[in-house]
Protein backbone atom coordinates (compact mmCIF):
# COMPACT_ATOMS: atom_id res chain seq x y z
CA UNK A 1 0.00 0.00 0.00
CA UNK A 2 1.17 3.18 -1.25
CA UNK A 3 1.65 5.83 1.94
CA UNK A 4 3.55 8.40 -0.14
CA UNK A 5 3.19 9.03 -3.58
CA UNK A 6 4.55 12.37 -5.43
CA UNK A 7 4.12 12.76 -9.11
CA UNK A 8 5.15 15.31 -11.66
CA UNK A 9 6.97 16.88 -8.86
CA UNK A 10 8.15 20.10 -10.13
CA UNK A 11 10.21 22.96 -6.87
CA UNK A 12 12.03 26.06 -8.78
CA UNK A 13 13.83 28.57 -6.45
CA UNK A 14 13.05 31.76 -8.61
CA UNK A 15 13.96 31.15 -12.10
CA UNK A 16 15.87 27.89 -11.33
CA UNK A 17 14.93 24.67 -11.53
CA UNK A 18 15.60 22.30 -8.61
CA UNK A 19 13.57 19.48 -9.16
CA UNK A 20 11.75 18.50 -12.87
CA UNK A 21 8.86 15.93 -13.12
CA UNK A 22 9.53 13.49 -10.39
CA UNK A 23 7.76 10.56 -9.53
CA UNK A 24 8.09 8.16 -6.44
CA UNK A 25 6.38 6.61 -4.09
CA UNK A 26 6.57 5.27 -0.55
CA UNK A 27 4.93 2.31 0.73
CA UNK A 28 3.50 1.22 4.24
CA UNK A 29 6.55 0.21 6.44
CA UNK A 30 9.19 0.46 3.84
CA UNK A 31 12.42 1.99 3.78
CA UNK A 32 13.02 3.99 0.79
CA UNK A 33 16.55 5.67 0.04
CA UNK A 34 16.69 8.74 -1.78
CA UNK A 35 20.31 8.89 -3.23
CA UNK A 36 22.44 11.28 -4.99
CA UNK A 37 24.93 14.13 -5.31
CA UNK A 38 25.13 17.07 -3.86
CA UNK A 39 22.48 19.31 -4.84
CA UNK A 40 20.86 16.81 -6.83
CA UNK A 41 17.25 18.32 -5.13
CA UNK A 42 16.56 15.45 -2.82
CA UNK A 43 16.35 18.03 0.01
CA UNK A 44 14.26 20.19 -2.02
CA UNK A 45 11.95 17.12 -2.31
CA UNK A 46 12.12 16.89 1.53
CA UNK A 47 10.82 20.45 1.74
CA UNK A 48 7.85 20.31 -0.60
CA UNK A 49 6.70 17.39 1.33
CA UNK A 50 7.54 19.32 4.17
CA UNK A 51 5.44 22.19 3.03
CA UNK A 52 8.13 24.53 3.26
CA UNK A 53 8.65 25.11 -0.24
CA UNK A 54 5.74 25.08 -2.48
CA UNK A 55 5.99 22.68 -5.63
CA UNK A 56 4.99 24.82 -9.27
CA UNK A 57 3.89 21.77 -10.19
CA UNK A 58 2.77 17.96 -9.31
CA UNK A 59 1.02 16.44 -6.73
CA UNK A 60 1.68 14.99 -3.28
CA UNK A 61 -0.23 12.39 -1.91
CA UNK A 62 -0.23 10.66 2.03
CA UNK A 63 -2.28 8.32 2.91
CA UNK A 64 -4.62 9.38 0.21
CA UNK A 65 -5.43 12.64 1.01
CA UNK A 66 -3.42 15.61 -0.76
CA UNK A 67 -0.69 17.57 0.72
CA UNK A 68 0.50 20.37 -1.59
CA UNK A 69 -1.62 23.39 -0.37
CA UNK A 70 -0.95 22.34 3.49
CA UNK A 71 0.79 24.33 5.78
CA UNK A 72 3.82 23.16 7.76
CA UNK A 73 1.96 22.26 10.95
CA UNK A 74 -0.98 20.13 9.25
CA UNK A 75 1.48 18.13 7.18
CA UNK A 76 2.88 17.12 10.94
CA UNK A 77 -0.62 16.31 11.80
CA UNK A 78 -1.03 14.14 9.16
CA UNK A 79 1.53 12.23 10.60
CA UNK A 80 5.10 13.18 8.38
CA UNK A 81 8.00 14.14 10.37
CA UNK A 82 11.29 15.14 9.31
CA UNK A 83 15.17 15.24 10.52
CA UNK A 84 16.11 18.05 8.69
CA UNK A 85 19.86 18.17 7.24
CA UNK A 86 21.71 20.65 9.42
CA UNK A 87 19.17 18.91 12.51
CA UNK A 88 18.10 22.16 13.87
CA UNK A 89 17.77 21.27 17.42
CA UNK A 90 16.87 24.12 18.94
CA UNK A 91 20.10 24.73 20.95
CA UNK A 92 19.10 27.46 23.63
CA UNK A 93 15.89 24.48 24.50
CA UNK A 94 16.99 21.78 26.68
CA UNK A 95 17.31 18.59 25.70
CA UNK A 96 13.89 17.37 27.62
CA UNK A 97 11.90 20.61 25.91
CA UNK A 98 13.12 19.66 22.29
CA UNK A 99 11.52 16.43 22.95
CA UNK A 100 8.49 18.01 24.72
CA UNK A 101 7.97 20.62 21.60
CA UNK A 102 8.42 17.50 19.25
CA UNK A 103 5.18 16.91 20.51
CA UNK A 104 3.24 20.48 20.04
CA UNK A 105 0.33 19.00 18.36
CA UNK A 106 -0.27 16.25 20.79
CA UNK A 107 -2.29 17.03 24.33
CA UNK A 108 -1.96 13.34 26.36
CA UNK A 109 0.42 13.98 28.81
CA UNK A 110 0.81 10.63 30.11
CA UNK A 111 1.49 9.38 26.80
CA UNK A 112 3.89 12.27 26.06
CA UNK A 113 5.64 11.41 28.82
CA UNK A 114 6.12 7.53 28.18
CA UNK A 115 7.14 8.44 24.80
CA UNK A 116 9.98 10.67 26.34
CA UNK A 117 11.05 7.68 28.47
CA UNK A 118 11.15 5.04 25.59
CA UNK A 119 13.29 7.79 23.45
CA UNK A 120 15.37 8.28 26.61
CA UNK A 121 15.40 4.48 26.87
CA UNK A 122 17.03 4.20 23.11
CA UNK A 123 19.20 7.26 23.48
CA UNK A 124 20.49 7.12 27.06
CA UNK A 125 22.74 9.80 26.39
CA UNK A 126 19.58 12.32 26.27
CA UNK A 127 18.61 11.15 29.44
CA UNK A 128 22.14 12.02 31.02
CA UNK A 129 21.73 15.37 29.40
CA UNK A 130 17.92 16.14 30.01
CA UNK A 131 18.42 19.76 31.81
CA UNK A 132 20.90 20.83 29.37
CA UNK A 133 21.02 23.50 26.36
CA UNK A 134 20.99 21.03 23.26
CA UNK A 135 23.12 23.45 21.85
CA UNK A 136 26.04 21.72 23.90
CA UNK A 137 25.64 18.73 22.76
CA UNK A 138 27.91 16.39 20.22
CA UNK A 139 26.94 15.76 16.85
CA UNK A 140 25.77 12.72 17.22
CA UNK A 141 23.71 13.74 20.66
CA UNK A 142 22.07 16.18 18.22
CA UNK A 143 21.29 13.65 15.40
CA UNK A 144 19.87 11.78 18.29
CA UNK A 145 17.95 14.44 19.43
CA UNK A 146 16.55 15.36 16.30
CA UNK A 147 15.39 11.99 15.48
CA UNK A 148 14.19 11.60 19.20
CA UNK A 149 12.05 15.20 18.50
CA UNK A 150 10.66 13.97 15.11
CA UNK A 151 9.75 10.10 16.87
CA UNK A 152 7.33 12.53 19.63
CA UNK A 153 4.64 13.92 16.87
CA UNK A 154 4.35 9.49 16.67
CA UNK A 155 4.84 10.02 12.74
CA UNK A 156 3.44 7.57 10.32
CA UNK A 157 6.31 8.49 7.92
CA UNK A 158 9.75 9.97 9.17
CA UNK A 159 12.18 11.67 6.18
CA UNK A 160 15.82 11.76 7.52
CA UNK A 161 18.07 14.10 5.47
CA UNK A 162 21.45 13.28 5.51
CA UNK A 163 21.70 11.47 8.85
CA UNK A 164 25.29 10.33 8.47
CA UNK A 165 26.64 14.14 7.80
CA UNK A 166 29.83 15.09 9.88
CA UNK A 167 29.07 12.06 12.19
CA UNK A 168 32.23 9.55 12.97
CA UNK A 169 31.62 6.53 11.42
CA UNK A 170 30.51 4.41 14.79
CA UNK A 171 27.79 7.19 15.41
CA UNK A 172 26.69 6.50 11.87
CA UNK A 173 26.11 2.91 12.58
CA UNK A 174 24.70 3.62 15.77
CA UNK A 175 21.73 6.37 13.83
CA UNK A 176 21.82 3.27 10.75
CA UNK A 177 20.89 0.81 13.91
CA UNK A 178 18.50 3.33 15.05
CA UNK A 179 16.63 4.03 11.97
CA UNK A 180 16.35 -0.01 11.27
CA UNK A 181 14.98 -0.06 14.35
CA UNK A 182 12.12 2.43 13.97
CA UNK A 183 10.97 0.45 10.56
CA UNK A 184 10.66 -2.69 12.79
CA UNK A 185 8.15 -0.88 15.27
CA UNK A 186 6.31 0.34 11.92
CA UNK A 187 7.34 3.46 10.78
CA UNK A 188 7.56 3.86 7.58
CA UNK A 189 11.15 6.01 6.59
CA UNK A 190 11.95 7.77 3.27
CA UNK A 191 16.16 8.16 3.86
CA UNK A 192 17.93 10.83 1.73
CA UNK A 193 21.69 10.07 1.53
CA UNK A 194 24.82 11.03 -0.05
CA UNK A 195 26.29 7.95 1.23
CA UNK A 196 25.18 6.01 -1.23
CA UNK A 197 26.73 2.62 -0.20
CA UNK A 198 25.10 2.94 3.17
CA UNK A 199 22.14 3.82 2.41
CA UNK A 200 21.57 1.20 -0.32
CA UNK A 201 22.59 -1.33 2.16
CA UNK A 202 19.83 -0.66 4.41
CA UNK A 203 16.54 0.41 2.36
CA UNK A 204 14.20 -2.06 0.48
CA UNK A 205 13.80 0.05 -2.49
CA UNK A 206 15.84 3.47 -3.57
CA UNK A 207 15.77 5.88 -6.07
CA UNK A 208 18.40 8.11 -7.64
CA UNK A 209 18.07 11.61 -8.46
CA UNK A 210 20.36 13.66 -9.86
CA UNK A 211 20.61 17.47 -11.16
CA UNK A 212 16.64 17.72 -10.53
CA UNK A 213 15.87 14.70 -12.28
CA UNK A 214 15.05 10.88 -11.55
CA UNK A 215 17.57 8.66 -12.92
CA UNK A 216 16.50 5.29 -11.71
CA UNK A 217 14.50 3.65 -9.25
CA UNK A 218 14.34 0.20 -7.78
CA UNK A 219 15.96 -2.29 -5.41
CA UNK A 220 19.71 -1.46 -4.41
CA UNK A 221 20.05 -4.73 -6.60
CA UNK A 222 18.62 -3.43 -9.80
CA UNK A 223 20.38 0.47 -8.91
CA UNK A 224 23.67 -1.44 -8.52
CA UNK A 225 22.96 -3.48 -11.98
CA UNK A 226 22.21 -0.50 -13.43
CA UNK A 227 25.11 1.01 -13.05
CA UNK A 228 24.09 4.46 -12.88
CA UNK A 229 25.33 5.46 -9.67
CA UNK A 230 28.67 6.19 -10.01
CA UNK A 231 27.68 7.66 -13.31
CA UNK A 232 25.21 9.88 -11.54
CA UNK A 233 27.90 10.27 -9.16
CA UNK A 234 30.39 11.16 -11.50
CA UNK A 235 28.88 13.36 -13.79
CA UNK A 236 29.03 10.70 -16.99
CA UNK A 237 25.41 10.97 -17.08
CA UNK A 238 25.14 11.22 -20.82
CA UNK A 239 26.20 7.86 -21.22
CA UNK A 240 24.19 6.51 -18.44
CA UNK A 241 20.34 5.64 -19.61
CA UNK A 242 17.45 6.21 -17.03
CA UNK A 243 15.20 3.38 -15.90
CA UNK A 244 12.13 4.91 -14.52
CA UNK A 245 10.34 2.74 -11.85
CA UNK B 1 17.36 61.41 53.51
CA UNK B 2 17.92 62.98 50.13
CA UNK B 3 19.46 59.57 48.44
CA UNK B 4 16.44 57.70 49.78
CA UNK B 5 14.70 60.15 48.35
CA UNK B 6 16.54 59.76 44.99
CA UNK B 7 16.27 56.03 44.67
CA UNK B 8 12.85 55.82 45.35
CA UNK B 9 12.02 57.80 42.68
CA UNK B 10 14.63 56.44 40.87
CA UNK B 11 13.31 53.40 41.02
CA UNK B 12 9.89 54.36 39.95
CA UNK B 13 10.59 55.63 37.02
CA UNK B 14 13.00 52.89 36.23
CA UNK B 15 10.01 50.71 36.64
CA UNK B 16 8.09 52.49 34.42
CA UNK B 17 10.86 52.28 31.28
CA UNK B 18 11.11 48.76 32.32
CA UNK B 19 8.37 47.67 31.61
CA UNK B 20 8.10 49.24 28.53
CA UNK B 21 11.10 47.72 27.71
CA UNK B 22 10.19 44.54 27.89
CA UNK B 23 7.43 45.08 26.06
CA UNK B 24 9.29 45.85 23.03
CA UNK B 25 11.98 43.53 24.31
CA UNK B 26 9.20 40.52 23.97
CA UNK B 27 8.30 41.16 20.33
CA UNK B 28 12.02 41.84 19.16
CA UNK B 29 12.72 38.68 20.50
CA UNK B 30 10.12 36.66 19.48
CA UNK B 31 9.75 37.57 15.66
CA UNK B 32 12.71 39.93 15.37
CA UNK B 33 10.55 42.80 14.91
CA UNK B 34 11.34 46.32 16.52
CA UNK B 35 7.55 47.80 17.00
CA UNK B 36 7.32 51.74 17.20
CA UNK B 37 3.71 51.68 17.27
CA UNK B 38 4.46 49.85 20.74
CA UNK B 39 3.98 53.38 22.04
CA UNK B 40 0.55 53.96 20.46
CA UNK B 41 -0.72 50.52 22.34
CA UNK B 42 0.00 52.99 26.06
CA UNK B 43 -1.09 55.95 24.27
CA UNK B 44 -4.25 53.91 23.26
CA UNK B 45 -4.79 52.41 26.87
CA UNK B 46 -5.10 56.13 27.82
CA UNK B 47 -7.53 57.17 26.02
CA UNK B 48 -9.61 54.23 27.08
CA UNK B 49 -9.04 55.71 30.39
CA UNK B 50 -10.28 58.87 29.72
CA UNK B 51 -13.92 57.68 27.83
CA UNK B 52 -14.12 55.71 30.66
CA UNK B 53 -14.35 58.39 33.54
CA UNK B 54 -17.00 57.48 35.79
CA UNK B 55 -16.55 53.48 36.01
CA UNK B 56 -14.75 51.83 39.01
CA UNK B 57 -10.93 50.85 38.67
CA UNK B 58 -11.44 47.43 37.72
CA UNK B 59 -13.63 47.61 35.08
CA UNK B 60 -11.41 50.62 33.29
CA UNK B 61 -8.31 48.18 33.64
CA UNK B 62 -10.55 45.60 32.28
CA UNK B 63 -11.88 47.72 29.33
CA UNK B 64 -8.32 48.94 29.05
CA UNK B 65 -7.17 45.16 28.58
CA UNK B 66 -9.91 44.24 25.90
CA UNK B 67 -9.30 47.22 23.85
CA UNK B 68 -5.55 47.25 23.89
CA UNK B 69 -5.07 43.54 23.47
CA UNK B 70 -7.43 43.67 20.50
CA UNK B 71 -5.58 46.62 18.68
CA UNK B 72 -1.83 44.96 19.68
CA UNK B 73 -3.70 41.69 18.05
CA UNK B 74 -5.37 43.39 14.76
CA UNK B 75 -1.76 45.22 14.05
CA UNK B 76 -0.42 41.59 14.21
CA UNK B 77 -3.09 40.28 11.91
CA UNK B 78 -3.70 42.72 9.56
CA UNK B 79 -0.05 45.15 9.48
CA UNK B 80 2.98 42.65 10.78
CA UNK B 81 1.98 38.94 9.37
CA UNK B 82 1.77 40.31 6.02
CA UNK B 83 5.21 41.09 5.76
CA UNK B 84 6.52 38.53 8.52
CA UNK B 85 9.16 37.07 6.20
CA UNK B 86 10.32 40.27 5.19
CA UNK B 87 13.39 41.60 6.49
CA UNK B 88 13.82 43.91 9.95
CA UNK B 89 14.41 46.84 8.09
CA UNK B 90 11.17 46.56 6.55
CA UNK B 91 9.51 45.41 9.46
CA UNK B 92 10.37 48.43 11.46
CA UNK B 93 9.23 50.91 9.13
CA UNK B 94 6.24 49.46 8.52
CA UNK B 95 5.79 49.90 12.55
CA UNK B 96 6.65 53.56 11.98
CA UNK B 97 3.86 53.59 9.71
CA UNK B 98 1.65 52.34 11.65
CA UNK B 99 3.14 53.89 14.32
CA UNK B 100 1.49 57.47 12.57
CA UNK B 101 -1.17 56.33 11.66
CA UNK B 102 -2.68 55.53 14.99
CA UNK B 103 -1.22 58.86 16.44
CA UNK B 104 -3.16 60.73 13.47
CA UNK B 105 -6.34 58.30 13.81
CA UNK B 106 -6.31 59.56 17.44
CA UNK B 107 -5.54 63.23 16.55
CA UNK B 108 -8.62 63.31 14.28
CA UNK B 109 -10.60 61.45 17.33
CA UNK B 110 -9.50 63.88 20.02
CA UNK B 111 -7.51 66.54 18.96
CA UNK B 112 -3.94 67.41 19.74
CA UNK B 113 -4.17 69.30 22.73
CA UNK B 114 -3.37 68.01 26.34
CA UNK B 115 -6.44 66.14 27.45
CA UNK B 116 -6.50 65.45 31.80
CA UNK B 117 -8.20 63.02 34.26
CA UNK B 118 -7.48 61.97 37.42
CA UNK B 119 -7.20 58.30 37.66
CA UNK B 120 -6.61 56.83 40.54
CA UNK B 121 -6.45 59.85 42.87
CA UNK B 122 -6.26 58.06 46.23
CA UNK B 123 -2.81 55.85 44.90
CA UNK B 124 -1.34 59.43 43.81
CA UNK B 125 -1.16 60.98 47.29
CA UNK B 126 2.32 61.19 49.00
CA UNK B 127 2.71 60.05 52.27
CA UNK B 128 5.65 61.78 54.29
CA UNK B 129 7.90 59.20 56.22
CA UNK B 130 10.74 60.56 58.25
CA UNK B 131 11.37 63.37 55.30
CA UNK B 132 10.32 60.65 52.42
CA UNK B 133 7.64 61.51 50.43
CA UNK B 134 6.53 58.30 49.08
CA UNK B 135 3.49 58.13 46.66
CA UNK B 136 1.44 54.75 46.66
CA UNK B 137 2.04 55.24 42.55
CA UNK B 138 5.85 54.66 43.21
CA UNK B 139 5.42 51.57 45.03
CA UNK B 140 2.80 50.41 42.25
CA UNK B 141 5.41 50.90 39.88
CA UNK B 142 8.24 49.53 41.59
CA UNK B 143 6.08 46.22 42.70
CA UNK B 144 4.42 45.81 39.62
CA UNK B 145 7.95 45.82 37.70
CA UNK B 146 9.06 43.11 39.95
CA UNK B 147 6.34 41.20 39.88
CA UNK B 148 5.89 41.10 36.13
CA UNK B 149 9.20 40.92 35.18
CA UNK B 150 9.52 37.73 37.67
CA UNK B 151 6.52 36.22 36.03
CA UNK B 152 7.23 36.84 32.28
CA UNK B 153 10.92 35.10 32.90
CA UNK B 154 9.30 32.31 34.51
CA UNK B 155 6.40 32.14 32.27
CA UNK B 156 8.98 32.24 29.16
CA UNK B 157 11.06 30.06 30.90
CA UNK B 158 8.82 26.44 32.13
CA UNK B 159 5.33 26.94 30.42
CA UNK B 160 4.41 24.90 26.75
CA UNK B 161 4.10 28.45 25.19
CA UNK B 162 7.11 30.05 26.72
CA UNK B 163 9.55 27.29 25.15
CA UNK B 164 7.54 27.53 22.00
CA UNK B 165 8.83 31.24 21.66
CA UNK B 166 12.45 30.35 22.49
CA UNK B 167 12.09 27.90 19.81
CA UNK B 168 9.93 30.31 17.37
CA UNK B 169 12.91 33.06 18.14
CA UNK B 170 15.82 30.82 17.39
CA UNK B 171 14.29 29.22 14.32
CA UNK B 172 10.83 29.63 12.96
CA UNK B 173 10.58 26.94 9.92
CA UNK B 174 11.98 23.86 12.08
CA UNK B 175 9.07 25.42 14.27
CA UNK B 176 6.52 24.95 12.35
CA UNK B 177 8.02 21.48 11.07
CA UNK B 178 7.81 20.24 14.51
CA UNK B 179 4.12 21.62 14.37
CA UNK B 180 4.39 24.48 16.07
CA UNK B 181 1.47 27.02 15.32
CA UNK B 182 3.74 30.14 14.70
CA UNK B 183 0.67 32.54 14.55
CA UNK B 184 -0.65 31.39 18.36
CA UNK B 185 2.56 31.57 19.51
CA UNK B 186 3.45 35.26 18.09
CA UNK B 187 -0.33 36.19 18.93
CA UNK B 188 0.60 35.30 22.32
CA UNK B 189 3.70 37.20 22.50
CA UNK B 190 1.57 40.35 21.68
CA UNK B 191 -0.97 39.66 23.74
CA UNK B 192 1.46 39.53 26.70
CA UNK B 193 2.70 42.97 25.39
CA UNK B 194 -0.64 44.52 25.24
CA UNK B 195 -0.65 43.51 29.02
CA UNK B 196 2.85 45.26 29.62
CA UNK B 197 1.08 48.46 27.56
CA UNK B 198 -1.96 48.35 30.03
CA UNK B 199 0.32 48.64 32.70
CA UNK B 200 2.36 51.18 31.96
CA UNK B 201 -0.22 53.71 30.66
CA UNK B 202 -2.15 52.69 33.92
CA UNK B 203 0.50 53.53 35.99
CA UNK B 204 1.62 56.54 33.80
CA UNK B 205 -1.63 57.88 33.69
CA UNK B 206 -2.30 57.62 37.49
CA UNK B 207 0.93 59.56 37.91
CA UNK B 208 0.98 62.51 35.30
CA UNK B 209 -2.77 62.58 34.55
CA UNK B 210 -2.43 64.23 31.11
CA UNK B 211 -2.53 62.53 27.58
CA UNK B 212 -1.73 63.95 23.95
CA UNK B 213 -2.10 61.12 20.59
CA UNK B 214 1.74 61.76 21.12
CA UNK B 215 2.50 60.53 24.40
CA UNK B 216 3.67 57.23 23.47
CA UNK B 217 6.25 58.17 21.17
CA UNK B 218 8.97 59.41 23.94
CA UNK B 219 8.04 56.70 25.99
CA UNK B 220 8.63 53.91 23.22
CA UNK B 221 12.26 55.73 22.50
CA UNK B 222 12.95 55.37 26.46
CA UNK B 223 12.09 51.55 25.48
CA UNK B 224 13.85 50.94 22.89
CA UNK B 225 17.30 52.97 24.49
CA UNK B 226 16.92 50.65 27.81
CA UNK B 227 16.43 47.83 25.52
CA UNK B 228 19.64 48.49 23.66
CA UNK B 229 21.62 49.39 26.69
CA UNK B 230 20.46 46.35 27.90
CA UNK B 231 22.03 44.29 25.15
CA UNK B 232 18.81 43.50 22.52
CA UNK B 233 17.14 40.49 23.15
CA UNK B 234 17.39 39.34 26.43
CA UNK B 235 14.05 40.26 29.01
CA UNK B 236 16.41 40.68 32.06
CA UNK B 237 18.59 42.68 29.91
CA UNK B 238 15.58 45.13 29.22
CA UNK B 239 14.30 45.13 32.54
CA UNK B 240 17.64 46.16 34.03
CA UNK B 241 18.25 48.61 31.08
CA UNK B 242 15.26 50.02 31.95
CA UNK B 243 15.87 50.66 35.33
CA UNK B 244 19.49 52.32 34.50
CA UNK B 245 17.71 54.59 32.44
CA UNK B 246 15.30 55.51 35.31
CA UNK B 247 18.08 55.75 37.26
CA UNK B 248 20.20 58.29 34.75
CA UNK B 249 17.22 60.16 34.38
CA UNK B 250 16.58 61.29 38.15
CA UNK B 251 20.20 61.54 39.04
CA UNK B 252 20.53 64.27 35.78
CA UNK B 253 17.23 65.88 36.97
CA UNK B 254 19.29 66.28 40.80
CA UNK B 255 22.11 67.43 39.58
CA UNK B 256 22.11 69.53 36.35
CA UNK B 257 22.01 73.30 37.00
CA UNK B 258 17.83 74.18 36.91
CA UNK B 259 18.80 76.42 33.40
CA UNK B 260 20.31 72.87 32.25
CA UNK B 261 17.30 70.91 33.28
CA UNK B 262 15.30 71.01 30.46
CA UNK B 263 17.59 69.43 28.23
CA UNK B 264 17.95 66.86 30.79
CA UNK B 265 17.06 64.25 27.83
CA UNK B 266 19.86 65.99 25.51
CA UNK B 267 22.08 64.38 28.14
CA UNK B 268 20.23 61.51 28.66
CA UNK B 269 21.17 60.47 24.91
CA UNK B 270 24.59 61.88 24.95
CA UNK B 271 25.41 59.06 27.58
CA UNK B 272 23.29 56.58 25.83
CA UNK B 273 25.61 57.26 22.78
CA UNK B 274 28.39 57.48 24.82
CA UNK B 275 27.45 53.57 26.07
CA UNK B 276 26.91 52.35 22.25
CA UNK B 277 30.41 53.39 21.29
CA UNK B 278 32.37 51.85 24.48
CA UNK B 279 30.19 48.74 24.99
CA UNK B 280 28.31 48.22 20.99
CA UNK B 281 26.94 44.84 22.50
CA UNK B 282 24.66 46.36 25.64
CA UNK B 283 26.04 47.58 28.64
CA UNK B 284 24.85 44.61 30.49
CA UNK B 285 26.16 41.64 29.06
CA UNK B 286 24.55 38.49 30.92
CA UNK B 287 24.92 34.82 29.79
CA UNK B 288 20.89 35.16 29.04
CA UNK B 289 21.99 38.08 26.54
CA UNK B 290 22.87 34.77 24.68
CA UNK B 291 19.10 33.70 24.34
CA UNK B 292 16.90 36.43 22.22
CA UNK B 293 14.40 35.94 24.72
Amino acid sequence: MTLLGISGLEVFYGAVCALRDVTLSVGQGEIVALIGPNGAGKTSLLMAVAGIVKPRAGRIDFDGAELRDKQPEAIVAAGIAQVPESRDVFTKLTVHENLLIGASLRSDRAAIQADIERIEALFPRLAERRKQPAGLLSGGEQQMLAIGRAMMSRPRLLMLDEPSLGLAPVVTDAVFETIAGLQASGTTILLVEQNSERALSICHRAYLISAGAMVAGGTPDEIHAAGTVDAAYFGLMSNATGTQP
Amino acid sequence: MIIVQYLIDAASVGGLYALTALGIGLIFGVIGLVNFAYGEYIMMGAYVILLSVGFDWPVVILFMLVYVTAMALLSELLVFRPVRNADPSTLMIVSFGLSYMIQYIYVMLFGSLTRTVNFLPLVNQAIEVGGVRIAGVNLLQISATLILTVALASFIKFTKLGYQMRAVSENPRMARMVGVNIHRVVAAAFVTSAVLAVTVSALFITQTGSMTPFFGTSLTLIGFVATVIGGLGSLVGCALGGFLVGFATTLLQLMLPPDLQPFRDAFVFAAVILVLLLRPGGLIVLSSNQERV
